[in-house]
């Protein structure tokens, strides 16, 4: 513990200190909630009837617990919560002025991460311009008229990021068994209530106000999240058992089955996110070995696969069309392989530098809804490899920022939070670019940030916001 | 230190180093799609943006020695349908259908495709095409376009030929002059959006059109209408098959008039049985029809008899035995012969056409006589050694090198195989084939002093605004024959018209040369012959020779009875018109 006095001003570093330093007077001093240990002990002890299963973790911290007064995060009585978050905030306050006065540390935020953030939102705006304003003066008479909504959209949501990026993400726990029971609610009225509004045969849009529409499955994404990473933190080290592992399963394939239903793709993104979330916070590795081999298998024999099934009758004949496009995509020139196909061209004149900003011909057209799902082809085609390349080295440092935060985050909740959204963006922006290059089938993935679409960013914004308020409760030693 | 801080740490670190696996994997195959395959897929893409138009090259017209069009081009339409600019693809459909006359089937297919652009119809008529385009239909254009026209409809139909719908030649001289008439069709390429809309500001590369150049032939209009005339009189009058008449110049090979009747419709080649004069005609044709495709029909229909198919020459055929033997001296003009109505060769009677025999007679008068014995005498002279010599060399194994497509070679037999027998049938033309257009051009050669001649239509290409010609040159070939040898073969054949078996073409005040002929068709059995008459004029320089056939008359069938007088009807009418003076010496 001898280096936990020195200052640093990485915050990495600096936040490795001050986990360490769990001991420490001022940790002590304050009760020891921002102290990470302690905050992840008192999660054990919050409850003094859940003690006993928790007995057998063999965590040290559990020893530890008593010293500390307990600040239950997790919903129990609605009424006593309150009371305590109130509590918890005039704690919070306190604590801070205690902490500045003493100038012992200081609060963390990833500024890195919010000026990627603006950066990818604000390059999405310029390729929705580029890429829709063709087929949007066609259609609305307005060239930026998509860029003007995403804009807008943008802008709200970026106040909504910051105004949730200050409150203390043990806040948000409350909401996660609503938002879980939200969703089920919300997916089920978009499939059988006329609220329900179909676009292109399949039913992913609910109708709010007038026109206002907005994709459950975006909310979906950000409730499952919650949701598991409370269920881990609850769990304990109970999570490193495999019927732990079952529980959360049974907690995410029913929605993910009902989001797939009409968005096989979601769908996957919810099942990759609980994936990668238990991938993280469980001991055991064979599970997620043999899950990742079957999926790779299937990957590689998709054709005779999808061919069997389909036989079997499993699958529907336009699916194993698709397993058919995506081996073959110039086979099928007119159908299913139109979409995959104009990306191809599009990526493929793109070449090293590309035609230039606003210079595609795809979009014109050729590319349907460029600025949605397919926006990637069109930066390939005008920025060329090195903008493909650039755009991706960002995404990579974002995921990056989420792996230190994830990594240094106070507690297990913040952490599992991050690597919740971490991978969400990662699945989402690898799938996205893998079904643009064709390198899986063809399915409908929109590019996190870039591609157009009002709930996404929105959904989106939250997601960072939460990610940036587990940044900010991260502190610096002085 | 808490382990399970350090393990999730470790677990991060490791779905960090795996996710970033997965995006430099999808860097690679960035790498792959856009520097490997970066060419295949700009290539791809250019394709899809150029919109490709067309301007078509006016194809060159064809004239005849004087400058009359045989050929020329009339503006039709194409109409087109461009997928994503079709609004209401119902509409348009029935509209096309209905207008077009196109079942629904083939005009949806093409209205559905996407694509940048579908031709629904080519080489529709102008005022369809207005009304098509009257009707205002989003996506669907009308372009105009250049058709084929003739406008003497079926003249000489069989050596023009027709172009199909690409105005590319199908028959005749439109598919042998075809780099010549063709020119060059100019492109429009622009860019274009997906709905095909052109790109404002785009770059726009123009390939002007070259019109194609037009043919002068030797063809004489009035020759060959008058011809026409006379071979339609013919075939009526004689209930014939067909009747063919080749008119010539002898001196260079240039053709002057090439009729096959029954000709088609140029302007409409695909409707069957055209011309046909009488009922029984019609009978037969509707006979033939039987268990024949319409293709097959068509092409036969289409078929130039005088240079595509071949048959047995008959006494034509004896100016050829008899230039032959002359250039050779084995027979002279005053040896004698004997006729008994027939000759023995070997274990063969060979009979003469006059059963009773011409008795003793000339070598001169065994030809004005068509005598086949003074022939076989000849013929067994010469021996079949020289007899092949002089076959050989006078061209007649090999074609004519006549420029329409579809010569037919001769059929002959093998030397080795001629014995005696053979050398006898083959003297006064029989048991062996060649084309009409061989025989002429062989007689040509024989009586215009003894060079070999190419026939022609050809004359010379030239482009629409005059300033590039080419002159085809088709040199005299080979010296076939001694000058002396050609002007005895005049003398003769002089004779033969002036007061023997052709007398019937000889016209007062010209001097005319000639021989008829009567081949009677294999199997013999049928009774069905093929009466011909070779004819030319001046008799002392010959200027044109003609050569008629008629394809299975009925009643009488002497080639001297019906072949002959209708080439003395043509030479009475074209001697004066190509300049020809009266002598007054035959009479």
């Amino acid at each position: 513990m001898a280096k936990q006095q020195r200052t640093e001003k990485s915050g990495q570093q600096a936040v490795r200190n001050q986990q360490r330093q769990q001991n420490s007077q001022v940790a002590r001093s304050q009760q020891g909630q921002r102290n990470p240990q302690a905050a992840r002990s008192q999660q054990m002890q919050q409850n003094p009837q859940r003690e006993n299963s928790y007995q057998g973790s063999g965590r040290p911290q559990v020893q530890r617990g008593p010293q500390m007064s307990g600040r239950p995060y997790v919903q129990g009585d609605p009424q006593r919560h309150r009371s305590q978050s109130s509590q918890y905030a005039r704690q919070q306050m306190q604590q801070a002025q205690a902490a500045n006065k003493k100038g012992k540390f200081k609060r963390f935020y990833d500024y890195s991460l919010l000026f990627t953030i603006i950066f990818l939102t604000v390059f999405g705006l310029v390729m929705i311009y580029s890429s829709s304003s063709y087929s949007a003066q066609l259609k609305f008479g307005d060239a930026g008229y998509f860029m003007k909504r995403q804009g807008m959209i943008a802008v709200g949501g970026f106040v909504v990021m910051l105004m949730i990026s200050k409150i203390d993400y043990h806040f948000f726990a409350r909401f996660a068994m609503i938002a879980y029971v939200m969703s089920y609610v919300l997916m089920l009225m978009v499939m059988f209530s006329p609220l329900g509004v179909e676009v292109n045969g399949k039913k992913r849009w609910l109708k709010v106000v007038g026109s206002l529409q907005f994709q459950p499955t975006e909310l979906v994404k950000i409730a499952l999240i919650l949701m598991i990473a409370v269920m881990i933190t609850e769990m304990g080290s109970q999570i490193n058992k495999f019927k732990s592992l079952l529980v959360i399963v049974a907690v995410t394939l029913p929605i993910a089955g009902l989001v797939a239903a009409n968005n096989l793709s979601s769908g996957i993104i919810i099942v990759g996110i609980a994936f990668v979330m238990c991938f993280v916070a469980c001991k055991l590795q064979w599970p997620f070995v043999a899950c990742a081999a079957a999926a790779g298998g299937v990957i590689a024999f998709a054709g005779p696969i999808a061919t069997m099934l389909e036989k079997v009758g499993i699958m529907h004949s336009y699916q194993l069309s698709r397993i058919h496009v995506w081996l073959d995509p110039e086979a099928y020139p007119q159908d299913g392989g139109y979409q995959v196909l104009q990306g191809l061209y599009a990526i493929g004149s793109g070449g090293l530098v590309g035609k230039g900003l606003g210079e595609s011909i795809q979009k014109l057209g050729f590319v349907p809804e460029a600025q949605n799902d397919m926006v990637f082809s069109i930066i390939c085609e005008e920025l060329g490899i090195f903008g493909a390349i650039s755009v991706i080295l960002i995404f990579l440092f974002m995921i990056y920022r989420f792996m230190l935060i994830a990594s240094n985050a106070p507690d297990l909740f913040g952490a599992m939070i991050v690597v919740g959204v971490m991978g969400h963006i990662a699945i989402q922006v690898i799938l996205n670019i893998a079904v643009v290059t064709n390198t899986i089938p063809n399915t409908g993935i929109t590019l996190p940030f870039i591609s157009y679409g009002g709930t996404s960013v929105v959904f989106l914004m939250m997601e960072m916001g939460m990610v940036l308020s587990v940044s900010n409760q991260i502190r610096l030693q002085k | 230190m808490n382990e399970n801080q350090t393990c999730h740490r470790g677990k991060i670190a490791v779905l960090y180093f795996l996710l970033s696996l997965m995006m430099i994997g999808l860097t690679g195959r960035l790498f792959y799609l856009m520097i490997a395959r970066s060419q295949y897929y700009s290539a791809k893409a250019e394709d899809l943006h150029q919109r490709e138009r067309t301007i078509k090259a006016a194809r060159g017209r064809i004239l005849d020695q004087n400058g009359v069009v045989l050929a020329d081009n009339r503006t039709v339409c194409t109409i087109s349908v461009i997928h994503n600019q079709v609004k209401e693809p119902e509409e348009t459909i029935a509209v096309l259908c209905r207008e077009l006359g196109l079942p629904e089937e083939t005009v949806r297919k093409k209205v559905e495709k996407r694509s940048s652009r579908e031709v629904i119809a080519a080489n529709v008529e102008k005022e369809l095409g207005d009304k098509v385009r009257s009707y205002n239909l989003a996506g669907v254009k009308v372009d105009e376009d250049y058709k084929r026209y003739y406008p003497y409809d079926s003249l000489a139909s069989k050596v023009l030929g027709f172009t199909g719908g690409d105005n590319q030649g199908v028959i005749g001289l439109e598919v042998k002059y075809e780099s010549y008439l063709k020119g060059t069709n100019g492109t429009i390429l622009t860019l274009a959006d997906a709905a095909g809309v052109e790109i404002k500001d785009g770059k726009e590369e123009r390939i002007e059109p070259i019109a194609g150049n037009d043919l002068v032939t030797s063809l004489d209009v009035n020759i060959q209408q008058y011809a026409q005339q006379l071979a339609y009189e013919t075939m009526e009058k004689k209930n014939a098959k067909g009747v063919s008449i080749l008119v010539m110049n002898p001196k260079n090979g240039e053709i002057l008039a090439l009729v096959n009747v029954p000709e088609f419709n140029l302007n409409d080649p695909f409707t069957l049985d055209q011309n046909l004069v009488s009922e029984s005609a019609r009978q037969r044709a509707a006979e033939e029809a039987e268990g024949r495709s319409k293709q097959e029909r068509r092409n036969r229909m289409w078929r130039n008899s005088c240079v595509s198919d071949t048959y047995e020459p008959g006494s034509t055929f004896k100016i050829i035995t008899a230039a032959a033997g002359l250039e050779a001296g084995v027979v002279g003009l005053e040896d004698r012969f004997s006729c008994p109505g027939f000759r023995i060769v070997e274990d063969r009677k060979i009979r003469c056409h006059k059963v009773g025999g011409h008795g003793g007679e000339t070598f001169l008068q065994g030809m004005m006589n068509s005598c086949n014995p003074v022939l076989i005498d000849v013929g067994q002279r010469l021996g079949v050694d020289s007899y092949y010599q002089y076959f050989e060399q006078f061209g007649l194994k090999g074609k004519t090198g006549i420029d329409i497509p579809g010569e037919a070679s001769t059929i002959m037999h093998k030397k080795e195989n001629m014995g005696p027998v053979e050398l006898a049938t083959v003297s006064f033309g029989q048991s062996f084939q060649i084309t009409p257009v061989q025989l002429i051009t062989t007689v040509s050669s024989i009586i215009n002093g003894g060079n070999r001649v190419t026939p022609h239509f050809g004359v010379a290409a030239k482009s629409a605004d005059g300033t590039w010609m080419k002159q085809f040159s088709y040199p005299l070939g080979n010296r076939i024959l001694s000058e002396e040898t050609s002007g005895t073969m005049r003398y003769i054949l002089e004779q033969v018209v002036a007061e023997g078996s052709g007398n019937k073409a000889s016209i007062e005040g010209f001097r005319i040369g000639g021989k008829t002929a009567t081949s009677e068709k294999l199997p013999r059995s049928l009774k069905k012959y093929i009466s011909s008459f070779i004819g030319f004029a001046p008799a002392d320089d010959p200027q044109v020779i003609a050569l008629i056939t008629i394809d299975e008359p009925e009643g009488i069938y002497y080639g001297g009875t019906i072949a002959a007088p209708v080439i003395g009807d043509l030479f009475r009418n074209i001697l004066p018109f190509l300049g020809i003076k009266e002598t007054g010496l035959s009479s």
